[in-house]
């Protein structure tokens, strides 16, 4: 393995990690602030991205695209918590789980009867695509570069406001109590919606962001949803900040898993059973970590205080 | 007294079915009454932990996923007596159990779902990237089943009449465990955990056993279901699969251990309907399910407390 591969591998592996944060920032927001299981939040990554798609393909305008996309997906998920989510956010887990549920089978169905179940693919416009030299021998594609930086952007900006706003105060203050919070005369109804529409709009981003790069298909906010789980539990419930660690973490290790692993093996066991066993321990690598944290410190590196 | 009569009823006309099949000449009734019998042993297993318990897994396919992959370790090197393959899933699912259990019970109410579902992912990422049992494209059975070495599951019928039976016995098991004095205490854990914790009852441990027993004896349904279709691959454990079994379990009376098995009856017997009808089925499937979480009752445990 070479110093190069592994420099392109670890630029990925950010890249991934920085949608990761996108989508599981919102979630843990969610499930902090208003301790409500959605497992819908995946399929929002996914709405996102085919509204773009679906923007694209009527007007051809990559930039258009995004914008309404967002736009799109924010009224889609307002939608969804009026009509649905709404009636739950008083109700245990396991109503939360089969509504939410209920959900992903709509919009994973739905988005097959409208596209199909062919991938669809968001293509780069010119000026965002091509690659830089970051050093000497060493390109990098420009938009993958672009996904680092506005996950980043976005991540502080998420930082900013929930540690130096008033609403991010009310947002810490739920995630720590939210009956305390209700108790003093906050409007928790119009609390839980700006999060609800805050977390949506940055699955949604998370969308958009990734669709140049990835298959859009029926089913892909699903594994999604999933990895920001992992990210949420090793992260610590109801923390952006755990949820920032946890998905560049998480991002790294996979990527680098992948790319790494079956070489590694391959320095004590024969070619063949390398190439056999390297895969399968490179894709439950994060689950791995996961445990890990779990024995050690089972609130996640950095829960909200008021739990543990 | 009630519940016995039911289920009675219930096995009663699950019985009836291959004699139905034959008068009616419908011989796919059989395996598709088969196909609801194996979910619905699953189903069984799942709300003794859900239903009883207040556990909510949503990881519970993992389980079945190591039953049909054990039979198809097994089926490489020719060894398909199902006296061999039964007591070793079981084994296998249970060492599973016990280890993600430990780790998940660290945590409650939310946190438990995700890492159920996500240990169940990770078993799902490793059976598809392992590509001795043929990664994605899953592995064709070369010999169904034997039981003494006898061909029994060669025919449709053998297959009914063994999930029949196994099913049944989940059944007694689960119905006992649940009058029993541990099914009793598991219970009173999911009303006032803090109550029976100081009175000296240790919540994690009995919450693991039970996670234990459900998930060891859940593979049970994978080993037949392998045989059913004679092949095996990923799919078997996929996520919505185990959303499918929480569906079930919760819909037929949650804690009835019973009404898992009509759940099963119900959901499946719609998946087979609606897919007929339409491709879309799960459009409508999925306004079901939301339904079905707004009458839940709503007086379900304490897992509104903070997680």
């Amino acid at each position: 393995m070479s110093y190069t591969l592994l420099a392109v591998q670890a630029l990925n592996g950010l890249q991934f990690g920085v949608l990761l944060f996108l989508i599981a920032s919102g979630l843990t927001l969610v499930f902090g602030v208003m301790n409500f299981l959605n497992l819908a939040h995946g399929a929002l990554f996914m709405v996102g991205a085919y509204l773009a798609v679906f923007v694209y393909q009527q007007t051809g305008a990559f930039f258009l695209a995004v914008v309404l996309g967002l736009v799109a997906a924010l009224i889609f998920a307002l939608m969804i918590e009026v009509l649905v989510l709404r009636h739950f956010y008083r109700r245990d887990h396991l109503a939360q789980l089969l509504a939410t549920f209920g959900l992903i089978l709509i919009l994973n169905d739905g988005s097959k009867a409208i596209w199909g179940s062919s991938p669809q693919s968001l293509p780069l416009p010119e000026i965002l695509s091509g690659s830089v030299p970051l050093i000497d021998n060493l390109q990098y594609p420009l938009y993958r570069l672009i996904v680092i930086g506005v996950g980043l952007v976005v991540a502080l900006f998420l930082y900013l406001i929930v540690q130096h706003t008033r609403f991010g105060m009310l947002v810490r203050a739920g995630a720590a109590d939210s009956e305390m919070v209700s108790a003093l005369g906050v409007d928790v109804r119009r609390l839980f919606m700006t999060v609800f529409a805050a977390g949506a709009v940055l699955a949604a981003l998370a969308g958009i962001l990734a669709a140049p790069l990835i298959a859009i298909e029926p089913g892909m906010g699903d594994n999604v949803l999933i990895l920001a789980f992992v990210v949420i539990v090793i992260g610590g419930a109801g923390s952006i900040r755990g949820a920032f660690v946890a998905a560049l973490l998480v991002g790294l290790v996979d990527t680098l898993g992948r790319s790494f692993v079956t070489d590694l093996f391959r320095v004590v066991l024969p070619p063949a059973s390398a190439n056999e066993v390297g895969p399968a321990i490179a894709s439950i690598l994060i689950y791995a970590l996961m445990a890990l944290v779990l024995v050690f410190r089972p609130a996640g590196l950095f829960p909200a205080p008021g739990r543990s | 007294m009630t519940r016995y009569v039911i289920a009675a009823i219930v096995f009663w006309c699950l019985a009836t079915v291959p004699f139905l099949a034959d008068y009616f000449d419908q011989s796919y009734l059989i395996s598709l009454t088969t196909r609801i019998m194996i979910f619905a042993l699953a189903a069984v297993t799942l709300d003794f932990i859900l239903g009883i318990g207040g556990l909510v897994s949503l990881g519970h396919a993992a389980f079945i996923g190591i039953g049909t992959y054990t039979v198809a370790i097994f089926s490489k090197y020719g060894v398909t007596d199902l006296l061999v393959i039964i007591p070793v899933a079981v084994l296998a699912s249970g060492l599973f159990a016990l280890i993600t259990g430990a780790l998940a019970l660290k945590t409650r109410g939310i946190n438990f779902i995700m890492i159920t579902l996500a240990f169940a992912q990770m078993l799902y990422f490793g059976t598809t990237s392992f590509s001795a049992l043929g990664g994605d494209d899953g592995f064709s059975l070369s010999m169904r089943g034997t039981v003494f070495g006898m061909p029994l599951l060669d025919n449709h019928l053998g297959l009914f009449w063994t999930s029949f039976v196994l099913l049944a016995l989940t059944y007694v098991i689960f119905q006992t465990l649940a009058l029993s004095s541990f099914g009793r205490a598991l219970g009173a854990l999911k009303q006032n955990s803090e109550k029976m914790e100081s009175l000296g009852v240790g919540r994690r441990q009995l919450q693991l056993r039970a996670y234990v027993i459900s998930g060891s004896l859940c593979a049970i349904s994978g080993v037949l279901l392998a045989n059913l279709s004679g092949f095996v691959s990923p799919s078997s454990l996929a996520w919505q699969r185990s959303g499918d079994l929480v569906i079930m379990s919760v819909v037929g009376g949650q804690g009835t251990i019973i009404g898992a098995v009509i759940g099963a009856i119900g959901f499946l017997g719609l998946e087979e309907y609606l897919s007929q009808l339409i491709e879309y089925w799960r459009l409508i499937l999925g306004p079901i399910a939301i339904l079905i979480a707004l009458f839940l009752n709503h007086s379900a445990g304490s897992s509104r407390r903070h997680g």
